[in-house]
């Protein structure tokens, strides 16, 4: 009886042991299977998008009198605008709401958003629909026979 | 296992001591479907399985023409379409079979949530069909950006941004469901191994135990039907119900022809990442209702931006719907409920309405 009881409480201890040792192998096995996975899961930084200027491809007086159209800024969509006013506008052409690119409407001399009808003013401000922010604005400046346009700041 | 199959023959003996068709034979004879005033919903279980069987088939076949790059896949699939002979029909049936799969899944999830089947001890089955709710949902979504066009492009962008706006985990969550910090290429990549590998291995598993637990429970038989005469009317599964199965699944194949000979998938326009979203873009209608909801919020709310009040509020409507075995501790105690009826019919008016107004609004105003 005595026996008995002590060889059980030695073999619950080597058992503990046994299964200390097998979890931390298993969790070791798990982290070494894992981390690797996640890190492969999460796509690599791209270049960032540096530009801070560009020169466009179209000249100043091809931009038609009220109305809009999209340039390449670095990798990001952004929109040039000539107003009512005729003068040249630009600014980032990524929603602020839902990241889908605006339009100029002509129609009401806004920046629109297609997907969930977000209005912007020609200072980029939100005025109307869901979106949170204003567009940021970039400068335009004529040099010539070139439309260069740059963040601000 | 019917009359004039070769039972007794040598074939039949050889399989049976292999396989045990004895023993599948009990169990196809054990399954009986309760019939009361509300077997009807009954159907839409299997109906859902049934199209998504096609689902799979048509799968397959289009990925023998499919170029999974943002060069290749609208002009692999304008190929499909034009040049490969019933390339049309293939794609078709696709498009129309996930449509009809997603509504035949909410008539099933809604019947199920107003007969409250997910009683004890179906709180799993309930569970594991959320699983499979989800699983579905991110197929349409996934699949949707594969013909690389315009309105998925977009779709794509605003459906990848939502999670985005998540404080914290948002933009980590954005960056990997697009492979890179904006919708390209990578991101077409990315939701091609999704649709056609990671969402299949997962829908299998979630599948499997959904329908082994159907069978192990049997049918749920509604409260109002529990007691009173004919409690214990039943039907056996194989073959009268199954029959019946059939007739709809029939059924289902004729509209299923029909929307795909009169009404082919378009593919419209190649995505331009450099072009404004066009005017009267939606999503697939099943997001319809999410979408308008995300229009007609204001910009903020009580100072908190707008957008992410939606998605708070579709969470918490997702987790109510999924958690209700657990929330509705009436029915759990046996008693009647109203809660899940209440919830149901509301959220049923809810998506209707919105879905209308997504269709009729002018997308101009």
């Amino acid at each position: 009886m005595g026996r008995d009881e002590a060889s059980s409480v030695q073999n619950g201890t080597r058992r503990d042991f046994l299964n200390w040792f097998l979890g931390t192998s298993a969790g070791a096995f798990l982290v070494s299977v894992l981390y690797p996975l996640t890190r492969y899961l999460i796509p690599p930084k791209g270049e960032e998008s540096s530009a801070r200027t560009v020169t466009l491809s179209i000249k100043p007086q091809e931009v038609k009198f009220n109305s809009g159209q999209i340039f390449r800024f670095g990798s990001q969509p952004a929109i040039l605008v000539n107003t009512p006013a005729g003068e040249l506008k630009a600014f980032s052409a990524a929603c602020t709401h839902l990241a889908c690119i605006v339009q100029y409407r002509g129609d009401l001399g806004q920046i629109w958003c297609a997907c969930h009808n977000g209005h912007f003013d020609l200072n980029g401000k939100n005025v109307e629909g869901p979106p949170p922010k204003p567009l940021e604005e970039y400068t335009v400046n004529v040099r010539g026979d070139q439309l260069v346009v740059s963040k601000k700041g | 296992m019917e009359q004039g199959s070769p039972k007794g023959s040598k074939l039949w003996h050889w399989l049976d001591e292999r396989i045990g068709l004895k023993d599948l034979e009990k169990l196809a004879k054990k399954k009986e479907i309760p019939l009361h005033r509300h077997t009807f919903w009954y159907y839409f279980g299997g109906m859902t399985l049934f199209l998504f069987t096609i689902q799979v088939a048509t799968g397959i076949l289009l990925l023998l023409y499919y170029r999974p790059s943002a060069g290749e896949a609208f002009e692999s699939i304008q190929f499909l379409m034009t040049e490969v002979e019933f390339g049309w029909l293939i794609r078709s049936i696709h498009a129309w079979s996930a449509n009809l799969m997603i509504f035949a899944m909410f008539i099933h999830l809604f019947s199920a949530l107003l007969l409250t089947a997910y009683r004890a001890p179906r709180e799993l089955t309930w569970l594991s069909g959320g699983g499979l709710l989800a699983l579905t949902l991110g197929f349409g979504f996934t699949g949707y950006l594969l013909p690389w066009n315009e309105l998925a492009f977009f779709a794509t962008r605003v459906g990848t941004e939502i999670p985005g706006v998540i404080p914290v985990i948002g933009p980590f969550m954005r960056r990997l469901l697009r492979g890179g910090d904006d919708v390209t290429g990578a991101t077409l990549t990315r939701f091609y191994g999704i649709h056609v590998a990671i969402l299949p291995a997962l829908l299998a598993g979630a599948l499997g135990l959904h329908l082994f637990l159907v069978q192990k429970h049997g049918m749920s038989r509604p409260p109002s039907e529990e007691s009173g005469e004919g409690a214990k009317r039943v039907m056996p599964f194989v073959p009268n119900f199954l029959l019946r199965d059939l007739v709809g699944w029939l059924c289902a194949l004729g509209v299923l022809a029909a929307l795909a000979a009169y009404f082919p998938a378009e593919l419209g326009k190649k995505a331009d990442p450099f072009q404004p979203a066009p005017i009267g873009i939606k999503p697939e209608w099943y997001f319809m209702a999410m979408f308008q909801t995300l229009k007609l919020i204001p910009s903020h709310i009580l100072g908190i931006e707008g957008e992410l009040i939606g998605v708070l509020g579709f969470g918490a409507v997702g987790a109510v719907l999924i958690l209700m075995p657990f929330l509705d501790r009436r029915a759990a105690a046996g008693r009647p409920s109203r809660f899940p009826a209440v919830f149901g019919i509301a959220l049923i008016l809810y998506s209707i309405l919105l879905t209308y107004l997504g269709y009729t609004m002018s997308p101009t105003k």
